[in-house]
């Protein structure tokens, strides 16, 4: 598929019909939501349609491409200014964007632009299926990732609701505060919830990830036996449902003693992270040049320095990136630390579902905010480090 | 002679032709013809030996890791098991009564006879002073509704009967009222000495109750009777019968063995006590054991409550199993519950249904994405890869919370559509607490994990196949229908079992938003372990659960390999 970058078909400006049907109907699909908002729904599409087509038949006939720039910008204005007249604040930003997108909408249906990617030898069908594919996957895309962007600014509510105040939407800086991040760090549950996290998680990744590592070594070597039947146990907390290994960890643990203490809850969330280290090193090793391991044998190092000055270094990236999803595996996990644990060992999560499910707090929605900005930062770790483990398995011999 | 290459000083590779070569190659071999290593084994034989270190190193890495798993995780999967089939309560509880029960028959449609209600007297006398008996009358509620309450009252009802006794005998002589009669009635001499010499503060044990010689044969029910006591309040209250009144449970024995025994022939300490006691017990008002039971609770003379004893009686049952798809272990054996009773049947027909169409949902919206991400230029798609991974990598409650915030009636989406004027303020949607908020939030949550393994299918097609198709002449849709879908099969497979077997154990999602009719069966299984404490019901439903998910996990194993579980794109 061609780079947008690159011209393939010649542009041309369309039959002026074919611009302004095109455009009127963008029009009155958004003429549509301001008519129903305003109270007449025909009337919005009417005077949607009509003002667009009006505009576009004016850049197209009279203006044309020389005064594109200040076409689009007169667009902008004006329907910005439309947008404060009927909805205050929050009109005029919907306006200057509905604005800035209508005079480019305009010039690229009207001079063919929207051809310019693809080759000249598509049918008109073709075409529109292109770009409703795009704009299907575009909502898909919209589906993935608002409910995560919604949270950020409410978390920034003034008030004590779930939804956007009035005085948010109006930009006014009374609707905002950081009254839910003050109460975050103020409040002592939701302290001590943070600091059991900390505790709970990073001891367990550190478990996880050194008996995680040892055994995808063993597990890498070319002669192990039962090796099929080794790699199911070990992946099995992955694929048991979180619930079962909850109900079943409650049971035992509760008969050894250990339901309720912070060493039962180290110990489950340990083994649920062991799988991704299993995995992520052993697909590091894949790639690893055993006879690297051979010419240190050979330079008279021993196996264990061997394993920290040869080995350790080049499937670094793997284990850091298996032991991060191990720390995320328990950061994020609420339904062990439910069962396994007791009121002393609450975590975030679990006063993050606690929260949901009985006082509903925005606090919440700070601290979902804050997770987010951590997934943030563990996903980029992640990715660099994929990205480099990949550049020196392509660099390696073999 | 002028080649400079064969230089006769430099040492060459030995040729078969070299009878000097060959000479030394015969050193390496024995008189069997075995290749010999460097130092004189036989080579098969230090092959076998490395490759058994090789072997075992290996095994020494893997190891700890192993051990760890086990006994973390693998254990306590094994002991939800053996709970789904663990019923020692009934035989641990009522051990007699059970053993007494056993030649009863149920068809027989009569209450037993009275040495099972002996036995239960017994038993039950036991269990309450240990207080044991709601516990397995809690037990026994799960199957017939009503005995928990019959044991709860027949827990206090029990001593009543030794009571009448007791009354007689304190009546007939005040001796009986003092608690040395009865210690030195029963205790040997022996041991009297050691309890009167026993000081509190010395911090020693109590010394053990003893029996004075020739009771066991005089009295044998009341000294039977009299040891479980002793031991009793020795091991749990740390008191001794000198300062304790005996149960009302010893009164009784004692009554039924002067009724049964001659005892003229005692001579120890409060001999007249005893003989007048003998001589007046024949005009003692009593009541027949059974009776007492049933004045008790008419349900005692129920076959129903004595069948279900009986039928709970063995060690492992299948009970709990029967109950988690609506069916009764009955004294006739396993029948169907009531069809207003049935609800795990729906419920794990719900969890299937709807774990079906999260996934049909994902397979719908992954797979144009997965397409778009595999068909672009490797920079963009880059770029839209971040808008699939960050949900990835987001915690759980941070999504689920954000679709409460989304589809509540005060929510974002509610709100948008008021002020776009679609939906009228009145009638706000309901989308939160229902099916429908579990299915959207949880295609959200598992979106990502149909897309990875899609895009990592799709990303290996290679996109001449379609060109080729297009230049034999194929149109747009066949050449889509019959050469690229065909390829991308694999990853809905692959994306599909996984969508599956996660929603299908989901738990936290459906509790937040699912209301009571969005929730799945794992939520059950919490309510029974947190809620009504019936953990072999839980740990059954587990179990069933667990079954599905591992077929599940085989599927994929043969479908995609477990070793190609790819994470993070």
């Amino acid at each position: 598929m061609a780079t947008p970058n690159v011209v393939i078909t010649e542009t041309r400006t369309m039959p002026y019909g074919f611009t302004c049907g095109v455009v009127a109907a963008a029009g009155a699909f958004f003429g549509l939501f301001v008519g129903t908002a305003q109270g007449s729904g025909l009337v919005g599409i009417v005077l949607g349609a009509a003002i667009c087509a009006g505009l576009a038949y004016l850049a197209m006939a009279y203006l044309g491409t020389a005064q594109e720039r200040a076409f689009k910008w007169g667009v902008v204005a004006l329907f910005a200014l439309a947008g404060l007249l009927i909805g205050g604040v929050p009109g005029l930003v919907v306006g200057a964007l509905f604005g800035w997108f209508l005079g480019w909408f305009i010039y690229w249906v009207g001079r063919c632009r929207y051809r310019m990617a693809l080759p000249p030898y598509l049918t008109g069908g073709q075409v529109l299926w292109h770009y409703s594919f795009r704009v299907i996957c575009g909502a898909i895309f919209v589906f993935l990732i608002t409910p995560i962007l919604v949270v950020m600014p409410l978390s920034f509510n003034a008030e004590n609701f779930f939804t956007f105040t009035p005085e948010m939407l109006s930009f006014d800086p009374e609707g905002y505060s950081l009254r839910h991040y003050r109460n975050f760090f103020q409040s002592n549950e939701w302290q001590s919830a943070l600091r059991n996290s900390l505790i709970i998680a990073p001891i367990a990744t550190l478990l996880a990830v050194s008996f995680g590592t040892l055994a995808a070594i063993g597990l890498s070597q070319p002669h192990v036996p039962g090796r099929q039947v080794i790699m199911a146990i070990l992946i099995s907390p992955m694929i048991v449902p979180l619930i079962i290994s909850a109900a079943g960890m409650y049971f035992f643990y509760s008969r050894i003693g250990l339901q309720g203490t912070y060493l039962g809850v180290i110990l489950a969330h340990a083994a649920l992270g062991i799988p991704f280290v299993i995995i992520t090193v052993t697909a590091t090793l894949v790639g690893f040049d055993r006879s690297l391991t051979r010419a240190s044998a050979n330079l008279g190092a021993n196996p264990v320095t061997t394993f920290f000055k040869v080995q350790m270094p080049l499937i670094l990236p793997g284990v850091i990136s298996g032991g991060l999803f191990a720390f995320i595996t328990s950061f994020d996990e609420v339904v062990i630390v439910l069962f396994v644990g007791s009121a002393n060992q609450q975590t975030l999560p679990w006063q993050m579902f606690t929260g949901l499910r009985e006082q509903i707090s925005p606090t919440i929605l700070a601290v979902a905010t804050i997770l987010v900005g951590i997934s943030i930062c563990l996903l980029t770790t992640v990715e660099i480090l994929r990205r480099r483990s990949e550049k020196m398995r392509g660099m390696s011999p073999g | 002679m002028s080649d400079a290459t064969s230089d006769p000083n430099k040492i060459e590779a030995p040729t078969p032709d070299d009878p000097l070569a060959q000479a030394k190659a015969l050193d390496n071999v024995d008189d069997r013809g075995r290749m010999l290593a460097a130092d004189g084994t036989p080579l098969k034989r230090q092959l076998a030996k490395s490759l058994r270190i090789q072997k075992i190193r290996a095994l020494a890495l893997i190891a700890p890791l192993l051990l760890f798993v086990l006994l973390t995780f693998i254990a306590p999967i094994a002991d939800m098991l053996f709970r789904s089939v663990e019923n020692e309560i009934v035989s641990e509880t009522l051990p007699r009564t059970v053993e007494a029960l056993a030649d009863w028959d149920y068809d027989s449609g009569e209450s037993p006879g009275d040495e099972v209600y002996a036995a239960l007297y017994d038993d039950l006398f036991l269990a309450q002073e240990r207080k044991e008996h709601t516990r397995l009358g809690t037990r026994l509620n799960y199957e017939l509704t009503g005995v928990s309450s019959l044991f709860r009252r027949s827990g206090r009802g029990v001593d009543d009967i030794g009571e009448l006794y007791q009354d007689q005998f304190e009546d007939l002589n005040e001796l009986w009222e003092e608690e040395r009669t009865w210690a030195e009635l029963m205790g040997s001499d022996e041991w009297l000495a050691a309890q009167e010499a026993w000081d509190e503060e010395s911090g020693e044990p109590l010394p053990d109750f003893q029996l004075r010689e020739g009771m066991p044969t005089l009295l044998p029910e009341t000294s039977r009777q009299m040891l479980t006591f002793a031991e009793f309040i020795r091991t749990e209250d740390n008191e001794s019968p000198l300062e304790e009144e005996p149960w009302t449970r010893v009164w009784a024995a004692l009554y039924t063995d002067l009724t049964n025994k001659d005892v003229s022939g005692y001579s120890g300490p409060h001999t007249d006590l005893l003989q007048e006691a003998s001589a007046a017990v024949g005009d003692f008002e009593t009541t027949p054991i059974k009776q007492a039971f049933l004045d008790m609770d008419e349900d005692w003379g129920d076959p129903e409550v004595w069948g279900t004893i009986q039928a709970f009686s063995p060690d492992y049952t299948s009970g709990y199993f029967l109950n988690a798809v609506d069916m009764q272990k009955t004294p006739d054996g396993a029948a169907m519950r009531d069809e207003d009773e049935r609800i795990y049947g729906l419920l794990f027909k719900r969890t299937m249904f709807m774990s079906l169409v999260i996934t049909f949902s994902c397979i719908l919206l992954g797979y144009p994405v997965a397409y778009l991400l595999a068909t672009l230029p490797m920079r963009s798609a880059n770029l839209l890869m971040i808008l699939v991974l960050l949900p990835f990598w987001t915690s759980l409650l941070v999504r689920t919370s954000a679709w409460k915030v989304m589809l509540q009636s005060q929510g974002v989406i509610n709100d948008v559509l008021v002020w776009l004027g679609l939906v009228g303020d009145a009638n706000r949607l309901v989308m939160i607490n229902n099916q429908f908020g579990t299915i959207v939030a949880m295609t959200h949550i598992l979106l990502p994990f149909m897309i990875l393994p899609m895009y990592s299918v799709m990303s290996t097609i290679p996109p001449s196949y379609v060109r080729a198709a297009k230049s034999l002449g194929a149109t747009n849709v066949t050449a889509f229908r019959r050469v690229y879908f065909p390829q991308s099969v694999p990853g809905i497979g692959a994306g599909s079992i996984l969508v599956f077997i996660l929603s299908i154990g989901y738990y936290i999602t459906p509790e937040i938003v699912g209301g009571t009719t969005g929730t799945f069966i794992s939520n059950r299984i919490a309510y029974h372990i947190s809620s009504s404490l019936n953990w072999g019901l839980a740990a059954a439903l587990g179990t069933i659960l667990l079954a599905v998910v591992l077929i599940l996990y085989w599927a994929y194993d043969k479908i995609v390999g477990i070793d190609n579980v790819k994470l993070g794109g």
